[in-house]
């Protein structure tokens, strides 16, 4: 991302004041409330979707908010992560939670794998070798004796949290999963707005000074990237614990372009964009599916509106609006 | 005729066991759950809810004291959207009986909620047949077709009418190869040979180096294990390299009539291939597929479609014989009675939750032999009920004791 990364990136928020930190922290206790009523104003699987897609595009959003990296491949982390979870779940018989820690673990490994490749190139050479990551790990999945091919891992067990807390009931699911989404955000929160946070922000601006300043930037970049990764992976593995089951669905390319619509509509570089593109575009899903085919016209038509309209994405308009960072 | 006679059998039956009339209308919520937008659209689609309100007008509901409505959303062919949307439609819409669902893998995922719930489901779109063996599930009816019966019914009529060798075009991932695993057992125990097998990889555009294998073969048939846009693909290559004017056969072990259809005759002609149900068989079959073209823009039905209203037919009549639609009470009725109607004939529901019913082997005629567009079949044999599906202990359903 070399030129102005203004134009490309809206301004990245980073705390710089007590004030901004307060307006944040109002901001959390919202988003906290909000997460509390939303099972009794909406269905709580479909809020738990909701989630799981909001936690996978925060950790997209991390990756090319701080790096610039466009990733074309994030379903590989995220529907690995399915796979393993639920595995792990159905044939290892572990509780959800360990399952969901083997798949995050799993996915953060595959980043890692797949970071140290990839972050040697940038821009368009970077989201084509993602891409083509990613389709390895979905032939993967559609091959390998475990994952049940095109039939994915069905009837995955809920389980019990810790062996103790059963979690068939949705009701209870839904908080178990808040948390996690809750937890999955604060973390990105403070990954953006730490040192490293700031290092990868210099980075960003202008990678030859950082490297004359003495940072490893590669290091960095790759952290980074096993990170968004890993994040991914939690959204990935907590959804196939939802669902009961991990199905190619979650690993094929369209997943990977889902979340960059996801990311790109609710603005790109914010912090509560993703959320935000993530409910949209699940509630488009969701609701409309008995229009039939008018889904996907109307995902285009509003992914056109926003790029030409408003291409900070809806958080970014509102935010330069409001003049504060959102 | 055969249907208001099956309806006053059954009021008959009703009024004998005392159960139905004394109660309050029986409110029943169907919902259609399948593919509205992409490759399964046409073979299910908007075509299988009218196939279920026209179920639910012949059945004459209305005049029984039972309202139904019925609802259908897209599953875009996702596993996960589609057990969203059966839980949803279960959790607070109060739906009681799913419908079609075609893809194997939402099938399954939504056949798991329904169990779980205790509702029913009913499918006619999905085909694989772990849905009746060691995924099955005393919640799941399964209607029109499975991957057993079409992998056996095409090998198994062809070798007895003295094509024995045979050559497999095979689409390389778990639905291919069962495929061609199970149509491979069935020629062989018929007493053909398998002259050879090549994999293509899946989805694939190119089919001409593995046509051109099986060419050379040598084989009496090529067999096509493969489904959908990969199916098309092959077929309209292997017209191009004049397969079947050189006297191979050309055997598609999943066809539906649509395919045919956008394939056109000119490229599908010769095309064996077995299927539960075509519109043109006889006078329940042309009635009903007529009034169902008047609906559906003029396109004639698929199976799926057929399945879609028998299964509704029969699921109704079930609960109207319990007089109520109390899950195990109408599951049980539904697997006492003997299915009756116009498209399938007559049947039973196994325990394993299999629908039973004849199979047919099918020609594709050629363009000079059609009167018109859907007349694309003729009829070269029956596969009688008793050998069309997988025998009970063969399925590994816990269900069979």
């Amino acid at each position: 991302m070399s030129g102005n990364p203004t134009d490309d990136t809206p301004a990245t928020p980073a705390v710089q004041n007590s004030e901004d930190r307060r307006h944040y922290m109002l901001l959390f206790v919202g988003l906290a409330v909000l997460l509390v009523a939303l099972p009794y104003l909406v269905y709580p699987v479909f809020a738990m979707k909701v989630l799981c897609f909001a936690l996978f595009a925060v950790a997209f959003n991390l990756l090319i908010g701080y790096s610039g990296l466009l990733s074309f491949g994030h379903a590989a982390f995220f529907g690995g992560s399915a796979y393993v979870t639920a595995h792990a779940a159905k044939v290892w018989g572990l509780t959800p939670e360990l399952a969901i820690l083997a798949g995050t673990l799993a996915s953060a490994f595959l980043g890692l794998l797949i970071g140290a490749l990839s972050i040697r190139r940038q821009g368009i050479y970077f989201a084509m070798v993602t891409l083509a990551f990613a389709q390895m790990v979905y032939f993967f999945a559609l091959q390998a004796p475990f994952t049940g091919g095109e039939d994915g891992i069905q009837a995955v067990p809920r389980g019990h949290l810790f062996g103790v807390l059963s979690l068939s009931n949705d009701l209870t699911l839904y908080f178990v999963v808040a948390v996690i989404f809750m937890a999955g955000f604060l973390l990105v929160y403070r990954v953006m707005n730490s040192p490293f946070g700031r290092v990868m922000r210099a980075i960003r601006e202008n990678e030859p000074r950082a490297i004359s300043l003495g940072y490893q930037v590669n290091r960095y970049k790759l952290l980074l990237f096993v990170l968004s990764a890993g994040i991914a992976g939690l959204a990935g593995g907590t959804k196939a614990i939802v669902f009961q089951l991990a199905s190619l669905t979650d690993v094929a390319w369209n997943m990977s372009g889902e979340v960059v619509l996801m990311t790109l509509i609710g603005g790109m570089g914010t912090i509560f964009g993703p959320i935000v593109g993530a409910g949209i575009i699940v509630s488009l899903q969701n609701y409309l599916a008995s229009q039939g085919s008018w889904v996907t016209v109307i995902q285009g038509v509003i992914f056109v509106i926003c790029v030409l309209a408003f291409r900070s994405g809806i958080v970014g308009v509102i935010a330069q609006k409001l003049r504060i960072n959102l | 005729m055969k249907l208001t006679k099956t309806v006053v059998m059954t009021s008959i039956l009703a009024l004998v066991s005392g159960a139905a009339w004394a109660q309050d209308p029986i409110a029943l919520k169907l919902g259609v759950l399948n593919d509205r937008s992409g490759v399964y659209a046409d073979l299910s689609g908007e075509g299988s809810v009218i196939a279920a309100q026209m179920a639910v007008e012949d059945f004459g509901a209305a005049d029984k004291g039972m309202t139904v409505e019925i609802v259908s959303a897209d599953h875009q062919n996702k596993p996960d959207i589609a057990s969203n949307i059966a839980r949803q439609w279960i959790d607070s819409d109060g739906v009681d009986l799913i419908l079609d669902v075609p893809t194997s893998s939402a099938a399954l995922a939504v056949a798991e909620i329904v169990k779980e719930k205790n509702k029913i489901v009913m499918i006619s779109g999905g085909g694989t047949s772990d849905l009746t063996g060691s995924k099955c599930s005393p919640n799941t009816v399964h209607w029109t077709y499975d991957t057993w019966a079409l992998g056996n019914g095409t090998p198994t009529a062809l070798v007895k009418e003295g094509q024995k060798s045979w050559f497999f075009i095979t689409a390389d991932y778990a639905f291919g190869h069962a495929l061609e695993k199970d149509a491979s057992a069935a020629v062989t125990a018929a007493g053909g040979e398998i002259k050879g097998q090549v994999k293509h990889p899946f989805p694939g555009q190119d089919f001409s180096s593995y046509l051109l294998q099986a060419q050379s073969s040598g084989a009496q048939v090529i067999g096509l294990a493969n489904a959908g846009g990969d199916m098309i693909n092959t077929v309209k290559q292997a017209s191009e390299f004049g397969i079947t004017q050189g006297g191979q056969t050309l055997a598609g072990l999943l066809v539906f009539i649509t395919e045919v259809h956008a394939l056109g005759l000119e490229a599908a002609q010769g095309l064996m291939l077995t299927d539960a149900f075509y519109w043109d068989q006889n006078d329940g079959t042309r009635e009903w597929s007529k009034r169902f073209a008047e609906r559906h823009g003029g396109d004639m039905p698929t199976s799926v479609h057929a399945g879609v209203y028998a299964s509704t037919l029969h699921y109704l009549k079930a609960v109207e014989a319990a007089g109520s639609k109390e899950t195990e009470a109408v599951m049980a009725k539904m697997k006492e009675t003997p299915t009756d109607d116009p498209l399938f004939g007559k049947g039973e529901v196994r325990v394993d939750g299999r629908a039973t019913h004849d199979m047919y082997l099918f020609k594709v005629k050629a363009p000079a032999d059609s009167k018109g567009p859907w007349d694309y079949y003729e009829q070269v044999s029956v596969i009688p009920a008793a050998d069309a599906w997988r025998p009970l202990d063969q399925g590994g359903c816990s269900l069979v004791k």
